[in-house]
């Protein structure tokens, strides 16, 4: 399998706290990984790195063979890397038609002027996206909420049109930050079949943070497992259950 | 919100379900209430049938304006989630520069439109460049420094063209001239006599001077008044030759009447030929022309922002409000979409205040102060920031308010006001009742509906639209 993303000894400090300390991992194409640790261990940091928002002071973040550390988030987007947030992070103002059509954005050409006419091509765009944007309504269920205002949603919801946007942007590799955290059995259950058809229908790569041991061990293929910005385990979910720093750090001494 | 179809009204097509006027009755209402308003001015006292006061053609024409620069407001504040403090004074740069445009180099009004339009715009953009680092409060000092910079160098640095503190007078736009009617040749110390000056039809007075032997002859020109128009004067246009020397001139004749050209030879000048052509050009001197020319464009402009507000761009736009780290890891570059928000704000502030020189026919730099800045914001929350019909709704209730309900209000509140607060003199209440009323009408909204008319209306809109149900 080829590498999809190879977070190549990445560090990253933010004054005298260091979030990440060489990590180093590759995300094989077409595969779930999953990262876990414990709160504050640098998750989220590590795909803040990837996405481009925090510029680690050394490492590369290498996408599809190329070295990405020194390109802007948005244009990171235009590659090919989408993602969700651990605290949503929709256009609460907006429909959830418009959050997604928002998403659309990269794909699309119309500009102010044609825009602003909404006449012959700009038209046929907005109405082929719209079709795109449609099937992913259907995917996730979320016909009866089309044309409400994200802000009037309720949390499992929220999640779901936000893991619609992240969609919406045709990735390949999709980012998920805590997709199931606040959720109950059957929504997170739901969720995780969300994620498996996406993975199976469309072949993207996702990497995901999560707490939910069980279902990570379930749903992955490969697992990384950080602690203090530290790497302290890598491998199939068998490997990491055998893992005896993993099962120091983080699963609990007790459960031996 | 989304467009909600009536009870009834099934889509078939994504065509149909974006359309803003699903329903043809929906066109209709629109179309006719843009005829209605076209037809104001043939209403007013001036036109043929002389219905309600011509003050109320005027009134449309300045809210028609205002909505304009509301509506570029409502861009850059109520999509983008920006601020500027300064956009009263993009109005003046929108406004001196067509009007020098036109004075200082030949510009027709409709040429000074669009030039100062994206004159401003790119001013407007360097003004929006300190939105990368900053946002909020902090975004809206930087943008007022624009109010006191702009009006500053205008007053000031450019005095020699903007006549500093001194009002400028803005020539009327004209369509043409288009057909000449008359070609004399005039000699020496016979003046050309003729009427002319029709408000609607004027009349542009063109002289050509031919072959001149010697000393250049007197050329006088005399308007209905009596008095000798200056070579200076803002309907003349003056044409010399390389050494300097008169060839000729172009005049406008606005006031009605009768007008003389007098051509004298020097003594000692043997022969000079001249001719005096007179056309007929289409003028917007008058209020009522100008209507024609501000309402459609201020409709028209509704219209665009409309469609840029519910296409790639607006989406952006709202992204970047909503949530701008959001918007930048899903492929929106948020710094190029802030100046792009505060280069069509400043656009339509530029026309806005073109069209504002071009109705008063003068300009002066009191009219783009930063309380007119801050009215239109405060504008822009009464109507509603961030939805399409806010600025039209915030704009025509201050303007109501202030021109038409509170002058009707005055003898009421004199007799009152001066019973209830008997310790202020008269006349302070009398210049303190405008503020006070606008003051008032903003807090009320600011506690009440924090969303402005615009979110009333839509709710009423949609309760309308999908009767008989509730829901």
């Amino acid at each position: 399998m080829p590498v999809k993303l190879h977070v190549d000894n990445v560090s990253l400090s933010f004054g005298g706290i260091k979030a990440l300390q060489d990590v180093d991992f590759q995300v094989e194409a077409g595969e779930i990984y999953a990262v876990i640790g414990p709160n504050g261990a640098g998750k989220t940091s590590l795909i803040n790195s990837i996405n481009g928002f925090y510029a680690p002071q050394q490492g590369r973040i290498i996408f599809d063979g190329r070295d990405m550390t020194h390109i802007p988030p948005y244009k990171r987007a235009e590659l090919g890397i989408s993602r969700t947030f651990q605290n949503i992070a929709l256009y609460t103002n907006a429909t959830v038609l418009d959050n997604l059509m928002a998403a659309r954005h990269i794909h699309m050409k119309s500009n102010m002027l044609t825009g602003a006419l909404f006449w012959g091509p700009a038209q046929r765009e907005e109405i082929a996206h719209r079709r795109l944007v449609e099937e992913i309504i259907d995917f996730l269920e979320l016909e009866h909420i089309r044309k409400s205002i994200v802000g009037t949603l309720s949390y499992g919801l929220r999640k779901r049109v936000e893991l619609g946007r992240a969609l919406a942007l045709e990735p390949s590799l999709l980012l998920l930050d805590e997709p199931m955290a606040g959720m109950n059995v059957e929504e997170k259950e739901d969720m995780a079949r969300y994620i498996l058809d996406i993975h199976e229908l469309q072949g993207t790569t996702i990497m995901l943070i999560e707490h939910d041991i069980g279902l990570v061990m379930d749903i992955s293929h490969h697992i990384a497992v950080i602690d203090f910005g530290l790497k302290i385990g890598e491998g199939s979910p068998d490997e990491i259950s055998r893992n005896e720093a993993v099962i120091a750090a983080y699963l609990g001494e007790g459960e031996r | 919100m989304a467009n909600i179809h009536p009870a009834g009204v099934f889509d078939t097509t994504y065509e149909e379900d974006m359309s803003v006027d699903r329903t043809p009755r929906d066109k209709l209402w629109k179309n006719l209430a843009f005829v209605a308003l076209l037809l104001v001015p043939l209403l007013s006292v001036s036109g043929p049938l002389g219905l309600i006061s011509d003050q109320y053609v005027g009134l449309i024409a300045r809210i028609a304006i205002f909505v304009i620069a509301a509506q570029g407001l409502n861009i850059l504040v109520g999509y983008t989630g920006q601020i500027s403090l300064g956009h009263a004074a993009f109005m003046a740069i929108g406004a001196y520069s067509s009007a020098i445009l036109a004075r200082e180099l030949g510009f027709t009004f409709w040429t000074a439109l669009p030039v100062s339009a994206v004159l401003t715009g790119l001013i407007g953009l360097f003004f929006g460049l300190p939105s990368l680092r900053v946002k909020g409060f902090y975004l809206a000092m930087a943008t007022l420094a624009a109010q006191f910079i702009i009006p500053w160098v205008l007053r000031y640095p450019l005095e020699g063209i903007t006549g500093g503190t001194r009002p400028l007078n803005v020539p009327a736009p004209l369509i043409g001239p288009f057909a000449s009617y008359a070609d004399d040749p005039i000699d020496d110390a016979t003046p050309l006599v003729f009427q002319a000056g029709d408000p609607y039809l004027v009349d542009v007075i063109s002289l050509e001077l031919g072959r001149v032997d010697g000393a250049q002859p007197a050329i006088e020109l005399r308007n209905p008044s009596g008095d000798i128009v200056p070579p200076g004067d803002f309907n003349m246009t003056v044409f010399r030759d390389a050494d300097g020397e008169l060839t000729g001139f172009s005049y406008i004749a606005t006031k009605p009447g009768e007008y003389a050209v007098t051509a004298t030879a020097e003594a000692g000048a043997t022969a000079f030929r001249a001719r005096v052509r007179r056309g007929k050009a289409l003028s917007f001197a008058t209020e009522t022309a100008m209507y024609y020319i501000i309402v459609p464009l201020s409709v028209f402009l509704m219209f665009l922002a409309r469609n840029i507000a519910r296409t790639r761009t607006g989406r952006a736009f709202i992204s970047v409000r909503d949530n701008d780290l959001a918007a930048e890891l899903l492929g929106i570059n948020v710094f190029g979409y802030k100046l792009r928000a505060f280069f069509l704000s400043a656009v339509y502030a530029g026309i806005a205040g073109c069209l504002l020189a071009y109705e008063r026919n003068s300009l002066s730099l009191d009219m783009f102060r930063l309380d007119i800045s801050i009215e239109m914001l405060a504008m822009l929350i009464i109507g509603g920031a961030g939805y399409p019909l806010g600025a039209l709704f915030g704009v025509t209730f201050i303007r109501v308010l202030q021109e038409a309900a509170i002058p009707a209000l005055r003898p009421w509140l004199l007799e009152i006001l001066p019973v209830l607060f008997p310790f202020i003199e008269v006349v302070n209440i009398t210049s303190a009742i405008n503020p006070i009323l606008f003051g008032g009408a903003l807090i009320v909204f600011l506690v009440l509906e924090p969303r402005g008319i615009a979110h009333r209306w839509e709710v009423l809109k949609v309760a309308w639209k999908i009767r008989p149900y509730a829901y």
